[in-house]
């Protein structure tokens, strides 16, 4: 994977809104903002409503994906961007979940949704209905996923990035302020892990910093790039977002997404826990 | 739209004596910028939120107690900063103008 390969700039996404191969999905944190205006021919995704079992603390099962993108008209040969506000965030870990599933061809728009609107581009509120498909995924892939298990092997072993604010490592906050739920039963950090806030990874104006200036912002924080990596935050969603900045910009080997996060790792019974701002001993 | 509302969103049913409240509003020419990006960055530049205004040009953050900068992100307009400084059970009120 590359820059060229993972990411597209929003002159591209206007030369290809009539191309009915290119799917743009619009996931938000605030999920009303695609009401409001999205993008021509934008899909909106839920990344709770849609993409969460709300039974089982998991995202959807293939079966229930399968039957989501065939009602929103997505097809397994179709390239899809996704975009979203705050800096991409929930469009990466949309984007990161369908790769998991195993669709071919997924990108970003650098810059999301800011970037769309700091330029003046146009938004629409019209309806979109795309033609019902039968999709199907191709299954898995657990290479992109780490599981708790894992993670506690990883401790003093692979490279651990935790992307959350610093207050949250250091454990004086269990969740960001605005979102105050899903919080773990203690609060600090996975000893030996790193801390790179995953904001660190992009512009002001939402694009992707340079790759010189995300190798050294890694680079900084220890990260040794002859071993495998997994990325957490709280709930897995800013996780994703680091995980594209290695994996799918720099491509780097072997970068996997601890979607289980801090709200599984610090409601653990038994495992290791770093507080403070130090990085802890394995 | 006509005109700017005078300072931040309504603070009805906010628990102004246990917040640190920072707020306000974002204009250009006197009128609402509604479609404008505001970032909280801490005492070190580093990102801390960023919220989009409101229809009518307007802004919160529930900060914590100290010294913060907000920056202001506008169609058609250079970045705009301004520092503010926050306390519990007080509003900073800001008036951005890009």
């Amino acid at each position: 994977m590359s820059r060229e390969t993972a990411l597209v700039t929003a002159d591209w996404v206007e030369q290809n809104l009539d191309n009915d191969n290119v799917v743009l999905i619009e996931v938000d944190e605030d999920a009303s903002a695609y009401d409001k205006g999205h993008i021509r021919g934008a899909v909106k995704l839920d990344w709770k409503k849609d993409l969460q079992d709300g039974v089982r603390h998991d995202f959807i099962n293939q079966e229930r994906l399968e039957k989501l993108l065939s009602e929103k008209g997505i097809s397994n040969d179709d390239t899809l961007v996704f975009y979203g506000g705050n800096n991409n965030w929930f469009a990466a870990y949309a984007l990161w979940y369908l790769k998991y599933y195993g669709h071919a061809d997924v990108r970003l728009l650098d810059g999301g949704r800011k970037k769309w609107e700091l330029d003046s581009r146009e938004l629409t509120t019209d309806t979109v209905d795309r033609p019902a498909t039968t999709y199907k995924a191709a299954g898995a892939n657990d290479d992109i996923r780490a599981y708790r298990d894992e993670v506690i092997g990883a401790i003093g072993a692979k490279n651990l990035i935790d992307v959350r604010s610093p207050d949250e490592y250091a454990g004086r906050l269990l969740a960001p302020a605005h979102l105050p739920q899903e919080a773990a039963q203690i609060g600090g950090h996975i000893p030996t892990a790193g801390n790179v806030p995953w904001s660190k990874a992009a512009n002001d104006d939402g694009t992707f910093r340079s790759d010189d200036e995300l190798k050294a912002l890694y680079a900084d924080a220890g990260l040794d790039e002859g071993k495998d990596t997994i990325a957490y935050c709280r709930i897995g969603e800013r996780s994703s977002h680091t995980w594209f900045v290695l994996s799918e910009i720099l491509g780097y080997p072997n970068v996997k997404n601890y979607d289980g996060s801090w709200s599984e790792y610090g409601s653990l019974r038994g495992v290791p826990v770093a507080l403070g701002d130090e990085r802890g001993e394995a | 739209m006509c005109g700017a509302i005078q300072g931040g969103p309504s603070l009805d049913g906010v628990d102004v004596a246990n917040q640190a409240v920072i707020q306000g509003i974002v204009t250009r020419d006197g009128e609402p910028v509604g479609n404008a990006y505001v970032r909280l960055l801490d005492r070190t530049g580093e990102f801390t939120a960023e919220v989009p205004t409101s229809a009518t040009g307007q802004f919160r953050f529930f900060a914590a107690p100290g010294e913060w900068t907000l920056r202001t992100l506008a169609p058609r307009s250079a970045s705009v900063d301004r520092p503010v400084v926050a306390a519990i059970g007080s509003v900073a009120d800001v008036a951005v103008t890009v």
